[in-house]
């Protein structure tokens, strides 16, 4: 009994299959609409995955149990054009660290950041560094890695010592190598020793994570003893005094639960502080993951969602065919009914049809929808990611499609009365 | 003439029975004994087909009775509009009476699920067309294997009987080409192959020379008369007197009633 069964089964595909050869054109046209279909909804996931996840990184790197404090100067100082000479004091004071350290408890690193810009001079080669002045905390929290030599220590900052640690970056400027090792770099004439060489942060994440535009390294106490906190700038033919103590801090947390609590605990104590403007600024990586995160999905439904109607299309598509095809064939299936073809055979063989085209073209998609993502970064250089269930999520609804449309034009085609269905003409 | 049980013994059973309702029909040859008294295949009485036209009702059957024994051969003639075709409909299980009785095989139509009666037209009719009905884009081999597809044999065995039919109607050269590439006469022994694929027990054919020259009609007669002659119960409807001459029984219509039953 299961071996007619199976037999049966064999006949009504082949039969179906038979009759899609008849039809080639049209069984053609059919299964392209499928394939752009199928095809779309992959290039279209995999875009949305792709750009999401590039954004997504670049907020990891910036840490998610990490909330960073930056000196913001003033607006009203900026923009009351009288600070020629005067002297602009705002941003993170040291006793800012101070009471962080005392009041939260959740914090498990504190890294203070001073950027200072001084001319720096290698050999014979001389130029404008950007330098930060941190500990060796920093290199915990922002991983790169180590080319040469070695980072920061505590030792260095405890004897507020003169090393200094070139980027990748920092040393092709300055036409260093691994051979500099060892060597004398002077910043504003003060002598520190080249000890390693970092990479630099990624060029294109430029501006969102801390070490971005980096030329070198110096221990944060050496930096305060030997520039200070006030930095004068030439700007415009006008001289600009700025005193900051502190451009950065960054923050890590031991949980990533801690972040929010803390961060709003962090704006509380800013917003107390006798200041008379703000000149802080306070950032949550986290936050913006969630946010990079709530845009991401947004961002795939919608592009799912179109490329979801683009099947539905290609579904219409076997349905308005399998239509016409019962309607000319109405009568074939009329003398397969005289013959003796249950009702059941009929929609099998017409089922089989849809079936079978809209696999062929969901398994064509497959490779259209492969391929495309690929030309996609190739040619425009944007990231794409095509996923495992973007795959099944595609083929399966090709399938389900071709399956669901194909059902009413089989029932019509199973439902004709015989005899009128002989007669027609 | 050979008698009924002859028929059934030397039908090779190459068809496995897939359906308990056709396994439950007895053979006409087991009841029949020797012969002696011809089986009843069908047994109709005051049957009425009534089609709707929009208000108006078309009787298309107007109180039928008629029985069809095992191994009869009968004419069904009469003017065009006078219900041969709805007739021959109801033989062939296309259809329900609106109203009267209709026995197949000991089975009353109206009684009968959809796929009953396919199960009936598949295993026990035979339907020959005027206008061939052949599916165009099958190979003549394929157009006569389809009833056995539908029965679920397999290839094998499908193809080597309708080689074996294709021989029996002289067309063993013509298996592999198209319907279309054929004469009429040639198209209509295509029919006639198919119509035996399922060794049917009653053979039904709705004026199959009405679309053929004389010279090809005699031709496609000649192949009715020999299977008759093999024992086949055969209802043949035309309405050409030298056409109704083959069968031995013939029925007149008119306006849906029987105007003439000559036995
Ligand atoms: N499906 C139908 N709908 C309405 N009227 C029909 C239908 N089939 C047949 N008839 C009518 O029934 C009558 C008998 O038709 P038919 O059996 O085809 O006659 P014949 O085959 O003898 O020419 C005719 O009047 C015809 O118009
Ligand atoms: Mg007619």
């Amino acid at each position: 009994m299961i071996e007619w069964r199976e037999n049966r089964t064999w006949r009504n595909i082949r039969v179906g299959l038979k009759s899609l050869m008849l039809h080639k054109l049209r069984s053609f046209l059919t299964v392209l609409g499928v394939v752009f279909g199928v095809s779309s909804v992959i290039a279209m996931l995999s875009v949305g995955e792709g750009a999401g996840a590039q954004a997504m990184e670049q907020i990891r790197q910036l840490g998610a149990q990490n909330i960073i404090i930056d000196s913001i100067k003033p607006i009203d100082e900026e923009r009351s054009g009288s600070t020629a000479g005067r002297l602009i004091d705002y941003g993170i004071r040291y006793e800012d660290v101070q009471r962080i350290v005392e009041t939260f408890e959740t914090v498990h690193r504190l890294v203070p950041v001073k950027t200072l810009r001084q001319d720096g001079r290698l050999r014979t080669r001389e130029m404008e560094l950007r330098l930060v002045g941190t500990t060796h905390e920093w290199f915990d929290l922002v991983q790169r890695p180590v080319l040469a030599g070695r980072v920061l220590s505590a030792e260095d900052n405890r004897r507020a010592a003169n090393p200094v640690v070139l980027t990748e970056h920092g040393a092709r400027r300055l036409l260093a190598g691994a051979h500099t090792i060892g060597e004398i770099l002077r910043i504003g004439g003060h002598h520190y020793e080249v000890i390693g060489i970092i990479q630099s942060a990624d060029e294109e994440a430029d501006g969102r994570t801390p070490d971005a535009r980096v030329d070198a390294y110096i221990p944060i106490e050496t930096a305060r003893h030997r520039y200070g906190d006030i930095s004068v700038r030439i700007q415009a033919g006008s001289r600009e005094i700025e005193r900051v103590e502190l451009h950065q801090l960054i923050i890590q947390l031991d949980r990533i639960e801690d972040v929010e609590p803390t961060a709003a605990g962090l704006e509380a104590m800013f917003a107390q502080r006798p200041s008379s403007q703000t000149d802080y600024r306070i950032r949550v990586p986290l936050a913006l993951l969630r946010q990079a995160e709530a845009t991401q999905r947004t961002f795939n439904i919608v592009l799912g969602s179109i490329a979801g109607i683009s099947l539905l299309v290609g579904g219409i598509g076997i349905m308005n065919i399998m239509l016409a095809s019962v309607t000319e064939r109405t009568r074939e299936i009329g003398i397969r009914r005289a013959i003796g073809a249950r009702r059941r055979q009929i929609i099998a063989q017409f089922l089989v049809e849809t079936a079978a085209l809209s696999t062929l073209g969901g398994i064509i998609g497959l490779a259209f929808g492969f391929a495309t993502p690929l030309l996609i970064t190739f040619f425009t250089g944007m990231p794409t990611i095509i996923t495992v269930w973007s795959l099944v999520l595609a083929l399966g609804i090709s399938m389900g499609i071709g399956i669901l449309f194909g059902i009413y034009p089989a029932m019509r085609a199973a439902q004709l009365d015989p005899i009128t269905a002989l007669r027609h003409e | 003439m050979v008698s009924a049980a002859n028929v059934a013994q030397d039908s090779v059973p190459i068809f496995r029975i897939a359906s308990d309702f056709v396994h439950s029909m007895k053979p006409p040859s087991t009841i029949s004994g020797f012969g002696s008294s011809p089986t009843t295949v069908v047994e109709w009485s005051d049957v009425h087909k009534t089609y709707r036209m929009g208000d108006e009702k078309v009787h298309a059957l107007n109180g039928v009775d008629w029985t069809i024994r095992q191994g009869e051969y009968w004419a069904v003639m009469g003017p065009s509009g006078s219900g041969k075709s709805t007739l021959l409909n109801l033989l062939g299980c296309l259809d329900r009476p609106s109203r009267g009785r209709c026995r197949m095989f000991g089975h009353e139509l109206r009684e009968l699920s959809d796929d009953q009666l396919s199960e009936l037209r598949l295993r026990r009719l035979g339907f020959i067309f005027q206008s061939f009905n052949l599916i165009p884009q099958l190979t003549v081999c394929e157009n006569i294997e389809l009833p056995l597809f539908y029965m679920g044999e397999t290839a094998r065995a499908a193809g080597e009987r309708a080689r074996a039919l294709a021989v029996e109607v002289g067309l063993a050269d013509r298996l592999q080409h198209r319907p279309t590439e054929l004469s009429g006469g040639q198209q209509q022994r295509v029919a006639v192959a198919r119509a035996l694929a399922a060794d049917p027990w009653l053979l039904l054919a709705d004026e199959p020379t009405g679309n053929l020259d004389t010279a090809t009609s005699a031709q496609i007669m000649e192949l009715l008369d020999g299977l008759h002659a093999q024992g086949r119960t055969v209802v043949l409807v035309t309405h050409e007197d030298q056409i109704a001459s083959h069968a031995k029984s013939a029925l007149h219509m008119l306006d849906g009633r029987i105007d003439k039953l000559i036995v």
